[in-house]
């Protein structure tokens, strides 16, 4: 018999539709690796957009401030807190700052930045790109000799990955706060003292991969939401498609970037 | 208010299409049409929604390619040069787009000065004030200068958006559906003011529309699109006059109704 004729309709369709998918991601694969060798070949060609570039590090700071800053703080109490009973088990408190600061600075910060910058930059990049889109700006842009490529995503990218960077930055320490605030309050140790033993563990290559790792976020952060925008379907729905996507790609993507990165530095351990 | 006579150059085409098809997935927008625009004429493109209208203006500018025909805008190729060389000819090129398509986080002013900055190297800061209330003063609105596009009337974003378009001083305008949700008055102020860049300006332009008062008063030739082809051009009068059942009906809706 016939392999394809004894296939039901409905597993053909399925199939199909499967193999639909399949193609489309690879189709998007290709089409954000062409967008990022646009964005190379755009970003460092003048004239340069410094001040659309100021003007977006601002936005993408000030759009996060306030929530990194909430959040930092309770991942760093939250942490400190969770983390004591283990200690306390092998009489090792006073390893906790350590501890702490090796968690914070290695992973937590950059990683929580990116989070929070996915929801926060990535999804408003989309959005604002995506009506962009859709209300015929970026055509006006293109069709007035300038270059909309260059304006609006070579900036917002090249924002992201300076901002996120030093975001990831003051993340780190205002976790350590909290975590400062916690062995303060139970263990009595001195702000010197605490300061001392988080600086003690860290090494050149903590400092070296968590910066590496915050501005491969921002890149990722800013290419995703741009790409997701710039190129969203027509149609109010579309920009709802571009912010969603932006953040659940731009997340899914942080996870991977960083499992891949701390296999990297670990061999340099 | 009159539509004063135009001097328009029939030997001096400033656009030609020549057998131009474009299709969207299986359906074929465009069957291969002809089309030339003369030196300062102002030609409108009548026909119904979905037709084509759009997609031919956007293929003029270099927004959408062609499957298949040339388009020759200026004495240039548009299907075949250079990104750099596009770039330079949609600069003599003005748009005006539907929406009007505002950059809706700059005042009127950013907006005015947006292409200008971008497109005249080393223009002073005087110059830029100059020319963006020159411009604004020309569409009637210097009160708006400093307004966000949020805050303006359908009618006045219209006029801001063509002011954008006239401060590159372009030699060939394109309209699109420049009436398009407009009461009567403002429609009627939206007509005046493309005869009045027609003569001020000395610009060619295509007007895309299915509203048949700004044909007639705009236009010196009409065009009409009908299954992907031009089956009518010439005058408002030789267009309309015919029993063709799929023109007729076109004229009776607008002034019978």
């Amino acid at each position: 018999m016939d392999p394809v004729s004894s296939t039901s309709p409905t597993k053909q369709k399925k199939r199909s539709k499967f193999s639909q998918k399949v193609s489309d991601f690879f189709f998007s694969v290709y089409n954000i690796h062409l967008f990022i060798i646009r964005f190379f070949r755009e970003a460092f060609v003048p004239p340069f957009e410094f001040k659309e570039i100021i003007r977006q590090c601002f936005e993408v700071g000030v759009r996060s401030f306030t929530l990194i800053t909430v959040t930092g703080f309770i991942v760093g109490l939250i942490f400190t807190k969770q983390s004591r009973p283990s200690l306390l088990e092998f009489g090792a408190t006073s390893w906790l700052p350590s501890l702490v600061s090796i968690a914070i600075m290695r992973a937590l910060a950059p990683l929580v930045t990116a989070l929070i910058a996915s929801g926060k930059v990535g999804s408003s990049i989309g959005a604002e790109l995506g009506s962009m889109r859709v209300t015929e700006q970026i055509d006006a842009m293109e069709v007035s000799g300038t270059k909309p490529f260059k304006f609006l995503v070579c900036t917002r990218v090249i924002a992201t990955t300076i901002t996120i960077p030093i975001l990831a930055t003051y993340t780190g320490f205002i976790a350590l706060l909290g975590g400062y605030l916690n062995v303060a309050q139970n263990e009595g140790t001195s702000y010197t003292s605490f300061m001392q033993q988080v600086f003690q563990p860290l090494q050149f290559l903590d400092f070296t991969a968590s910066l590496i790792k915050s501005i491969v976020f921002g890149f990722t952060i800013g290419i995703v939401g741009c790409y997701q925008g710039y190129y969203s379907n027509k149609g109010t729905e579309g920009v709802g498609k571009a912010a969603n996507g932006a953040v659940v790609t731009a997340m899914f993507l942080v996870f991977i970037e960083e499992i891949i990165i701390v296999q990297i530095t670990s061999n340099f351990r | 208010m009159e539509k004063q006579k135009a001097h328009i150059d029939y030997k001096n085409p400033v656009i030609s299409i020549r057998n131009v098809a474009k299709a969207f997935e299986d359906y074929a927008v465009l069957r291969g049409i002809d089309l030339d625009l003369y030196q300062g004429e102002n030609l409108v493109v009548l026909g119904r929604s979905g037709t084509g209208k759009s997609v031919l203006i956007k293929l003029i500018s270099g927004l959408l390619t062609p499957d298949t025909g040339t388009i020759e805008v200026l004495g240039q190729e548009v299907t075949t040069i250079s990104d750099k060389e596009l770039q330079e000819l949609r600069i003599r090129i003005g748009f005006s787009f539907q929406n009007s398509a505002l950059y809706d986080s700059m005042t009127v002013r950013k907006n005015l000065e947006f292409p200008l900055v971008r497109n005249r190297k080393g223009i002073t800061r005087a110059e830029i004030n100059k020319a963006v209330e020159e411009v604004l003063d020309s569409v009637g609105l210097s009160q708006t200068i400093n307004q966000m596009p949020a805050e303006l009337s359908g009618g006045q974003r219209k006029r801001i958006g063509i002011a954008r378009t006239l401060i590159l001083n372009p030699e060939i305008m394109l309209y699109d559906e420049p009436t398009a949700g407009l009461d009567p008055i403002t429609c009627i102020e939206i007509n005046q003011l493309i005869n009045q860049v027609q003569q001020q300006y000395n610009t060619s332009s295509i007007i895309i529309t299915h509203d048949l008062t700004c044909a007639k008063e705009t236009g010196d030739r009409i065009a009409m699109l009908l299954d992907g082809q031009f089956q009518r051009v010439g005058t408002f009068n030789e267009v309309f006059n015919t029993t063709d059942k799929r023109v007729k009906p076109f004229f009776d809706y607008n002034f019978i109704q």
